[in-house]
């Protein structure tokens, strides 16, 4: 009971900050959706079915267009993307959970969820894998209240904001300006740039991500050979 | 779109969604087995996707007609410096978009 109380009191001090700010942000989200023309229960339902930010937005934006299912897996698993690459690295913090719990660990696992859980540094007295589902859970209920009263607001006030759908955008600059001044070198920060606005000119709406994704991984793929042929020649030295 | 055809967008999200955060636990199982290239790539590509997305924000903006495009691009430079200044995503965010509601209502 009291060891309970410990991993719950823990989680939510770690989690508190991202509480509020998916509060927050999910509200904005809400209400993004609400000058979309939708009703407080899409945002609500996709905050707790997808969770995850930046694809809701997406798909809120792919739903006041023609229906294309392809385009929807597609731009989903293109943003989504980003994921894949934090299970990597919670493979071995979270391999040991009960079956139930890793799922659960796993179908929550949005942005500030991972960067959270990442870098916990958990006393050895308290189970660290309740602690990782207590913080994923405080935060996917924050998104999706948070989701809820932006969107009920809205209702409520018959909010329509002009130019409110920038914050879509402006999620994105963060997000790509976080990668840039993270990065070593800027090689790929310039070929995502480049290699997209081309694409975009070239293959036109429909495929430019696609196509951009798939020069991406060539580029990278040559990249990659190339260093492996220098290490290997290096060695022979 | 019909309700129908937006229940299945969003199921088709959601499943997607989860695909991409389940496939390495269900493929690769632990971090030794994950394979060197799939690794490496990971640690090249995340900046080139949030790239990517930002220019895909940006592709239905009219560059040669109306506004040219001139507020996205203050509104997003308000963005960059609000967040190399206090590098807080929600400020940086609201700042943005705030920047944004006022420019295009008021100015544009």
């Amino acid at each position: 009971m009291t060891a309970n109380q410990t991993e719950l009191s823990f989680a939510f001090k770690k989690a508190f900050p991202v509480m509020i700010g998916y509060l927050v942000l999910a509200a904005g989200y809400g209400l993004y959706m609400h000058n979309l023309g939708f009703s407080f229960w899409f945002p609500t339902i996709m905050a707790a079915v997808i969770y995850g930010g930046s694809v809701e937005f997406i798909v809120a934006s792919l739903l006041v267009t023609r229906f294309a299912p392809w385009n929807v897996i597609l731009v989903t698993l293109v943003v989504g993307f980003r994921q894949f690459f934090y299970s990597l690295a919670m493979l071995d913090k979270y391999r040991h959970a009960p079956r139930w719990q890793r799922l659960l660990l796993i179908f929550g696992e949005s942005d500030e969820t991972f960067s959270v859980n990442y870098s916990l540094t958990i006393p050895e007295n308290l189970n660290a894998e309740l602690v990782y589902s207590y913080v994923t859970v405080f935060n996917y209920f924050s998104w999706i209240a948070g989701a809820f009263l932006g969107g009920f607001s809205g209702h409520l006030l018959g909010l329509q904001i002009k130019g409110l759908d920038f914050m879509m955008t402006a999620l994105f600059i963060v997000l790509f300006l976080e990668q840039f001044l993270k990065e070593q070198n800027h090689l790929s920060s310039i070929s995502g740039l480049l290699i997209t606005a081309i694409s975009l000119l070239l293959v036109g709406e429909n495929y430019f991500l696609l196509v951009t994704l798939g020069l991406l991984v060539i580029e990278y793929g040559i990249k990659y050979y190339l260093e492996q042929k220098q290490v290997f020649h290096h060695d022979i030295d | 779109m019909t309700l129908i055809e937006q229940i299945i967008t969003i199921g088709l999200a959601a499943i997607a969604n989860f695909t991409t955060r389940i496939f390495p636990f269900a493929i690769f199982r632990t971090e030794q087995t994950t394979p060197f290239f799939v690794r490496k790539l990971g640690g090249f590509l995340p900046p080139a996707i949030m790239a990517m997305l930002v220019i895909y924000c940006y592709r239905n903006v009219p560059w040669l007609t109306g506004n040219h495009g001139i507020p996205d691009l203050l509104a997003g430079g308000i963005t960059i410096i609000l967040h190399l200044w206090r590098r807080n995503l929600l400020l940086s965010m609201l700042g943005g978009t705030l920047s944004y509601i006022i420019l295009i209502n008021f100015i544009f």
